[in-house]
């Protein structure tokens, strides 16, 4: 039987309305799972309930096909990484990451080898000796790992560990982590309301919101695909519009935006309302309107700021007849560069680009 | 700094320099001088450790001493036994409202002097007292029953007494308790008696040791207590200091039985860090 996390129809309220609502989810043994969402989503109670600090009030939860409720945390084969990290700072690191061991009452010859390997394997060879507030940030944070995963643990909980180191680090620990779960093969169960890191690492990607999942997904999927606005508005940045249908045609609608711009996109659904994402870097740029070539929709404006942030630079651009402002991804090459304040561009996506989701008029 | 700055740099110090000089300092001195001078005839004195040895020639002094001490730390082991889960309840578990409360009532009875205090536990405990009505209304008892008077009386009191230094300090160290690190310990197979004994405890040693040492003290040195509950047959080492003062007027053996008092229960607190590996630096820094 494989280490899978089955969890279904999860329901907790803490009197008020549900923070976890009916969740449903399976993560296969060996991958990497996330949960993303905004604070305050239930995706903490949901891991707390995985780890058995909560209850929950209806619903299953089993791992390898054994139900684990009831359990207390102790006894579960689940171990969590904190946000904090929780790190025993009364221990050295080789203490910490021998404290799982000893408590399963493990013979005291085999635990110090045992310790000395997984050190090795996070890169920490040599370190068992430092007291915790000796390490830097990404250090402790792979003793934080490395204590759970000296258990062979069938689940790995972690409850967004990146959170507290800087900008720099997070990023680096972003990879980092992805191949630790690689090397090691344990299921990571990853909650964070940061979607690069969800995006960045993650087999499967659980968008959550007010206590439910709004979509379930390859992060592919996740930005392309988007199921719900929410999942459209909060995975990626989106320029966004609200519009009227006014013609419907084999798949495809004409929109008036609410500041009367008329765009083309592709959509079967119903309603006379609706909401279109459009991705700043499906926008393309263009000196002329001949360059934008077949799309369907294509716009003439003025610059009116230029966004430099690197790669992920962008531009502003007010649209000509409507003042439409709208926010375009600048690439950091090609005859774009010498672009201006004042100059004119054209703009311009394709209709299969936009997601459009049906809205209550 | 100006001369403006310095000068009311003083100023400021001034009530505790005066405090500490005249009421700790020079008494202290005097005690000092005090102790050190053996009586030649009625009126006359010179310098010499005489009375010094006789804490040690006469079994009956550091028999007391060893009783005082012995019985002090088995009240510091009890007062930190009884406090340690008050403590823990009050820093972790109860919240707002609750938390203040339970806190303010630990306080209250030190709103009240100790010697109230101990007339209380008199009130309780004597023959004609509440346990011992109780006891016979309940028929367990045939007669009266004399709770005080004794070293399980005084045990109480003094335990009583502690209670309150003990929790400070205690619920000082386990407020900064993460209560993830207990989470952390279960979380990663700790049952909660390891969690207590690996986590809680350790977080918790600098107001272990400060709460111990004060009460320590405070039980060695208590003088109401102890003779109020304990009765005529319990020696306690302030009751001969008190003799020695008051009843046959040596004031010098007296100053020089307090010295010993200053002096062996410094070194006991000194012995109990050592044996235990604990730093007093340590134990005064925590949050």
């Amino acid at each position: 039987m494989s280490k899978d996390l089955d969890v279904q129809g999860i329901v907790k309220s803490f009197g008020g309305p549900a923070a976890v609502d009916g969740v449903s989810f399976h993560v296969p043994e060996g991958s990497f799972f996330s949960i993303l969402g905004p604070s305050g989503c239930g995706k903490t109670t949901l891991m707390r309930m995985i780890a058995g600090f909560i209850e929950p009030d209806q619903g299953r939860i089993t791992v390898a096909g054994q139900s684990i409720l009831g359990l207390p945390p102790n006894r579960r084969p689940v171990n969590m990484v904190f946000q904090n990290l929780a790190l025993f700072p009364m221990m050295n690191v080789a203490e910490n990451i021998a404290y799982g061991l000893k408590c399963r009452g493990e013979d005291k010859g085999a635990i110090g080898p045992k310790v000395d390997r997984i050190l090795g394997r996070v890169g920490l060879a040599g370190f068992g000796d430092r007291r915790v507030d000796q390490l830097s940030g990404g250090q402790k944070q792979r003793v934080a790992i490395a204590r759970c995963l000296v258990l062979e643990p069938a689940l790995v909980l972690l409850d967004e560990p990146l959170g507290a180191l800087d900008l720099k680090l997070r990023e680096h620990m972003k990879i980092e982590l992805k191949q630790l779960q690689g090397e090691f093969g344990t299921t990571f169960a990853y909650i964070t309301h940061d979607q690069s890191e969800a995006l960045v690492m993650s087999d499967q990607v659980a968008v959550m919101a007010r206590g439910r999942f709004e979509q379930v997904g390859s992060p592919r999927d996740l930005y392309y695909r988007p199921a719900t606005p929410f999942v459209a508005g909060f995975v990626g940045q989106s320029v966004r519009w609200h519009g009227k249908v006014e013609q419907r045609d084999a798949g495809w609608v004409l929109l008036r935006t609410a500041e009367g711009l008329p765009v083309v996109a592709a959509w079967d659904g119903t309603g006379t309302d609706a909401q279109l994402f459009v991705r700043p870097e499906a926008i393309q740029l263009a000196r002329t309107e001949a360059e934008l070539g077949t799309l369907e929709n294509k716009f003439e404006g003025t610059l009116s700021s230029l966004l430099f942030d690197g790669a992920a630079s962008s531009v502003l651009i007010a649209e000509n007849t409507t003042n439409t402002e709208v926010r375009v991804a600048l690439p950091q090459s090609g005859p774009m560069l010498q672009l201006v304040a004042g100059d004119t561009v054209w703009f311009g996506w394709a209709g299969e680009a936009g997601a459009c989701f049906a809205v209550d008029a | 700094m100006g001369r403006a700055g310095r000068l009311s740099t003083f100023l400021l110090f001034c009530p505790a320099l005066l405090w500490l000089g005249l009421l700790i300092v020079a008494p202290l001195v005097d005690m000092g001088a005090l102790s050190v001078s053996e009586r030649v005839s009625s009126d006359e004195f010179r310098f010499g450790f005489a009375n010094y040895a006789t804490f040690f020639e006469e079994p009956v002094y550091w028999q007391t001493f060893a009783r005082t001490a012995g019985f002090a730390i088995i009240v510091t082991a009890a007062t930190l036994v009884v406090a340690f889960p008050t403590a823990l309840y009050i820093a972790k578990q109860a919240k707002g409202m609750g938390r203040v409360a339970l806190f303010t009532l630990s306080l209250l009875p030190f709103w009240v002097s100790e010697l109230v205090r101990t007339l209380g536990w008199m009130i309780l405990l004597r023959e004609s007292g509440l346990i011992s009505g109780l006891l016979q209304w309940l028929g367990l008892a045939q007669g009266r029953v004399e709770l005080l008077y004794n070293d399980g009386a005084m045990l109480v009191g003094l335990v009583y007494g502690g209670l309150l230094f003990m929790l400070i300090p205690l619920i000082n160290a386990l407020d900064s308790l993460d209560e993830h690190l207990v989470e952390a310990g279960l979380d990663l197979g700790g049952s909660r008696w390891t969690v207590m004994r690996r986590i809680i405890i350790p977080h918790a040693m600098p107001g272990i040791v400060a709460g111990s040492i004060v009460v320590f003290m405070l039980t060695i040195g208590n003088f109401a207590t102890a003779v109020l509950l304990g009765g005529k047959n319990s020696l306690w080492f302030t009751q001969a200091i008190y003799d020695q003062f008051i009843t046959r007027f040596d004031w010098p053996q007296g100053a020089a039985f307090g010295f010993m008092l200053l002096g062996l229960s410094s070194v006991l607190v000194w012995l109990g860090l050592k044996l235990t590996g604990q730093s007093l630096t340590r134990s005064l820094q925590q949050p």
